[in-house]
Parts: structure tokens; sequence; C-alpha cells
């Protein structure tokens, strides 16, 4: 497939800002329970919810430059029932929606308590507003990885591995953010967060080494043999039908030789994962916060290569109707 | 419920294009607007197309068969293009089967494209929406036509009658018997797609030659050594004849 950047910025972007408030969340829950020292409402949970706001929303103006009409973008949340784009449609701004409530909500200090646990815990607004989010993050999580995961016959896509890489990717950049977000606001949050972003990546890095291993053991179920309906051994296309180029020859190939797929996937899993894991464990051992900002930068472009090398590696079928001009 | 579908008949198409020309032709005059023709006499043209010819070589040489083959989109009966659309504007039609999108909904995300194995939805650069083959359905109903030209563009410009229309429920319509008596197959089955288009594989067409077609036996030249030769006493025909 051909990777359309306005589609590569959408998954990356809108996955630091989940993966971001996701964070936040989780400081918010630990010192729910006491874990963690609480945190300054303004500062860190009113900022930092803006920050993952700001990549949400730069996701979903990115996802406008995929559409042909994008004046008619409202439209795509018709159809929920069949399908999941149009349910990403729905999810992401309630994500955005809910992430915004819950800065303002610290912002304002506005935090009655809702309920309290036997032990004593006030549940407030917050912790309500967070928990939907949380829902909704691994809901959008879900969402944009369907997308790719529901087509059957692009089977590099269609697989489990999928959702469980977009989640942790996701997850990866934007607890990395947050780690060097911290290091702005919340220099004792640094070591946790640089922690977790650690053992997300790693996480992540095995996922996509699984995904990679899968893909590279895939045996095509169509050739050009049911394509045509043609049973014989050799069949060479002698036409496409005409000489220009179409939509066919345009959307559905990366059009860069072999040899730029194998350098990118060596790039993404050195810059989304090596690199950065090399910077977490860093600074979860004490080195300056300041590389944690290089990890994130490092991580987000290897992000972006691995999101064009995931649309690359795609191969549809639809290819084997294009295999010679004239 | 019926399905309309083409069936194509790969034994017999030439791969004269004459049904992507007529389509082209049809389906820029209509009411949905133009279908964008970029460039058409420049370096690299392009547009959309709703049906192509495409032409492989079967085979190894000496022994090979050219092979024309139309494309176009199979109004398939589960269709994976129409459940991924998020708006609605592509959707198979409850009354005849035909997949169509609605040009006025559409968003032009291509998710649609994607998914279909086949290749068969073009975005028109210009409109930037999805297009399809309609089945021409701004014309199979319309009722100031012939009834004998209320058929898809491309099946009335066939000159060698590849192409034939019909309904697939219908076990009695022209499709259905073509697809059963000439063994009638789907594309990529392996999806579970059910294309309603089918196409009728290449048939041999055996001669065969028996000795007494190579030596007439009612060569008049050879009649006579044949027959048996009556005796002199038997009845000769004027015998028989004179009564």
């Amino acid at each position: 497939m051909r990777p359309d950047f306005s589609v590569l910025f959408l998954t990356t972007l809108i996955g630091v800002g989940q993966g971001l408030f996701l964070a936040l969340f989780t400081v918010q829950l630990y010192a729910l329970f006491g874990l963690l020292p609480p945190q300054d409402g303004h500062l860190f949970y009113a900022h930092g919810s803006l920050l993952a706001l700001a990549f949400l929303v730069a996701g979903l103006v990115a996802s406008f430059f995929h559409l042909g009409r994008p004046e008619r973008a409202w439209r795509a949340a018709a159809m929920w029932r069949t399908s999941w784009l149009s349910r990403e449609v729905i999810v992401l701004p309630a994500l955005m929606g809910t992430v915004l409530l819950y800065g303002a909500a610290h912002l304002a200090g506005w935090r009655p308590v809702l309920a309290s646990l036997p032990s004593g815990i006030a549940i407030d607004a917050t912790v309500l507003l967070g928990g939907l989010g949380t829902l909704l993050a691994f809901a959008l999580f879900l969402c944009t990885a369907m997308i790719y995961a529901c087509l059957p016959f692009l089977r590099e896509w269609a697989s489990p591995l999928t959702v469980i890489n977009f989640t942790l990717l996701g997850g990866a950049s934007g607890f990395t953010l947050a780690a060097a977000f911290a290091g702005r606001v919340a220099p004792d949050l640094v070591r946790f967060f640089a922690g977790w972003a650690f053992v997300i990546t790693l996480f992540g890095l095995a996922g996509r080494i699984a995904s990679l291993v899968r893909n590279s053991r895939l045996r095509p179920k169509s050739t050009l043999q049911t394509a045509i309906g043609i049973k014989h051994p050799q069949i060479a296309q002698k036409s496409t039908g005409f000489m220009g180029g179409s939509f066919n020859t345009r959307e559905f190939f990366h059009g860069r030789p072999a040899g730029m797929l194998r350098r990118v996937k060596w790039a993404f899993l050195i810059t989304a994962f090596g690199v950065p894991l090399a910077l977490q464990g860093a600074c979860w051992s004490g080195a300056p916060e300041a590389l944690l900002r290089l990890a994130f930068v490092v991580q987000f472009l290897g992000l972006l290569a691995e999101r064009w090398f995931f649309f690359a590696q795609a191969n549809h079928p639809q290819n084997l109707y294009y295999q010679a001009v004239a | 419920m019926s399905q309309l579908a083409l069936v194509i008949d790969l034994n017999v198409c030439v791969g004269c294009h004459a049904c992507v020309t007529s389509c082209k032709e049809w389906n820029t005059s209509g009411s949905a607007g133009p279908l964008a023709d970029l460039m058409p006499y420049g370096r690299d043209p392009t547009g959309a197309f709703f049906n192509r010819v495409q032409t492989f070589e079967v085979g190894e040489y000496p022994n090979t068969q050219t092979v024309h083959f139309p494309k176009s989109c199979l109004h398939c009966e589960d269709p994976p293009c129409v459940p991924v659309c998020p708006t609605g504007a592509s959707h198979k039609r409850a009354s005849d089967g035909i997949v169509l999108v609605d040009y006025d909904k559409c968003i032009g995300c291509k998710y649609c494209s994607w998914a279909c194995p086949y290749g068969v939805r073009e975005i028109d650069p210009e409109r930037k929406v999805m297009t399809k083959c309609t089945l021409c359905v701004d014309r199979i109903y319309d009722e100031a036509l012939p009834a004998a030209e209320r058929k898809p563009a491309c099946v009335l410009a066939c000159p060698t009658s590849a192409r034939l229309f019909g309904d697939i429920h219908d076990p009695d319509s022209i499709v259905s018997q073509a697809i059963r008596d000439a063994a009638g197959y789907p594309l990529m089955p392996e999806w579970g797609t059910h294309p309603s288009n089918h196409y009728l594989p290449r048939r041999k067409t055996p001669m065969h030659i028996h000795e007494d077609e190579l030596e007439r036996v009612d060569n008049p030249l050879k009649v006579d050594g044949l027959l048996p030769k009556p005796a002199k006493s038997e009845p000769s025909l004027d015998d028989v004849m004179s009564w």
C-alpha cells in the first residue's frame, strides 16, 4: 500500500496523545492509593492534558488531508455499526472532549467527591473522567488498529498483532513524552515515567518483531491463477489495458525499491526502539532528563518510519492485476 | 430478490476495448457528472474508468494462449467494500444487488478501495469521490429506451457478444444458463466475497474428422464400385419402375 503521510501522522500523533493521557491518569491512580505523592492539578494535570489534547487535535487535523471531500467529514460517524473507521471518528472526539474536561476539572480544582472506597479513599470527579478517558483511549487504539486489521486479504495487517502494536507503540511514545514533560514540571516523576516508557517500548519491540517474523512467513493466498481463474502454472500479464497511470497503479504500491523497505525496517527498529530504550534506561538510572526530550523526538520519527513500513509492506491482492503496463 | 450481474465469456472476448470506451462514454455523459479524463493527449494520461480490458499470456511459447480479461466491479453478494464505508455512501441495493456509491455522501477516504481485493474502484481525481461500475443503473431501468437497449453500455457495445447481462438468481436467465452450461466461475473465491459477475472459461473447440469425411461414401465417382453388382437375371430399374 502507498503510505499516505496524513495517515502516518494521524496514527502516530493520536497514539502519543492517548499514551500521554494514560500516563497522566496512571500517576493520579498511583497517587490515589498513596503510591506516589499527589501532583499539582494546575501545573501537572492541566498542562499535561492540554499537551495530550494538542497531539489529538494535530492528529485529527492530519486526518483531514487524507479525505477527498473534507467538508463532508461529519458524515463519517454514520456507519458505526459496521465500520471501524466510523467508530474511530466517534471515539476520537469523545476522547478529546474527555481529556479537555479532565484537564479543565484539574485546572479549576473541581473535584467533588462522588463515592468513597471502603478504605476511605475518595473517588472524585477527576477520577471518574480519567477512568472514562482511559476506556476511550484504549477503545481508540482498538478502532484505529482494527481499521487495518479487519481487512482479511491485506494479510500483513489482518492479525491481532496489529492491535497490540498500535496500543504498545502509542503507549510507549506517550509515556516517553510524559517523562520529558515531567522533567519540566514534576522532576520526581521522571524516573517513574522513564521506567514505564522503557518497559512499554520493550514490549512494543517484542510485538513489532513478532509481527515482522509473522509477515516474513506469509504465503500469498491469492495468485494470478485465482485472480483471473485460469488454472495454469505459467501466466504472464501483457497489458493492464492502459499505458498511463491510474488510481490502481498509484494507491496500492509504495513505489520505492525493495532496498528502501529493508533500510526503513532497520531505521525504525533503531530509532523507534533501540535509541529510545537506551535513553530511557539512562534516564531511569539518573542521566539528565534533557535526554528524554531527545528520546521522544527520535522515537516519534522512528514511529513515523514504522508506520511507513507498516503500509509499504502490506501487499494488496489487486496488484496481481497490475504486473505489467504493456 | 434478484442479483443483476455480467457474465463474461473469455472464450469469445477478442480484447477490442469496445466495452471500455462505451462504458466511459456512457458514464461520462450521465447525470452523475463527467468521469475525469486528465491529460488525455499528454505524456501521462490518467482518469477514472469503470471497466478495463487486460491481457494475459498463458503457457509457454509456442503453446500459448492470449487471454483478454475484462475487469469491472463484480457486484459481490457479500461485498467487503460496503460495511467498511464510514458514511454509508457505498451500499448494495436490496432490490437488484447492484453495489453503488452515493457520490453526494462519499468523503473520498478511499477505505472501500482498500477493502476491495479486485481493485475495481477508482477515485475520480477531479470530483474526489470514489467511483465504480454501476451496471449502468441509469440505463437498464430507463423506460424511454427500447426494451432491447435496457442493458449496460458495455454489453450493447461488445461485437462478439462476450458479455451477457441478467439476474443470476433467476435459474432460467441467460446468465444463469451460461454459468451452468459453460462452467462459469467467480474470481478469487478464497475471500468469500461471492462475486456476482462470472467468467466463462476458454473452451476447446474440437473437430473430429472421420474417414468418410475425407473420402465421401456418396462420392458419385466411387459409388458404382462400392455397390454390389446385380446379376443379369435380376430385375433392372426399368422393370421396377414400369408397372
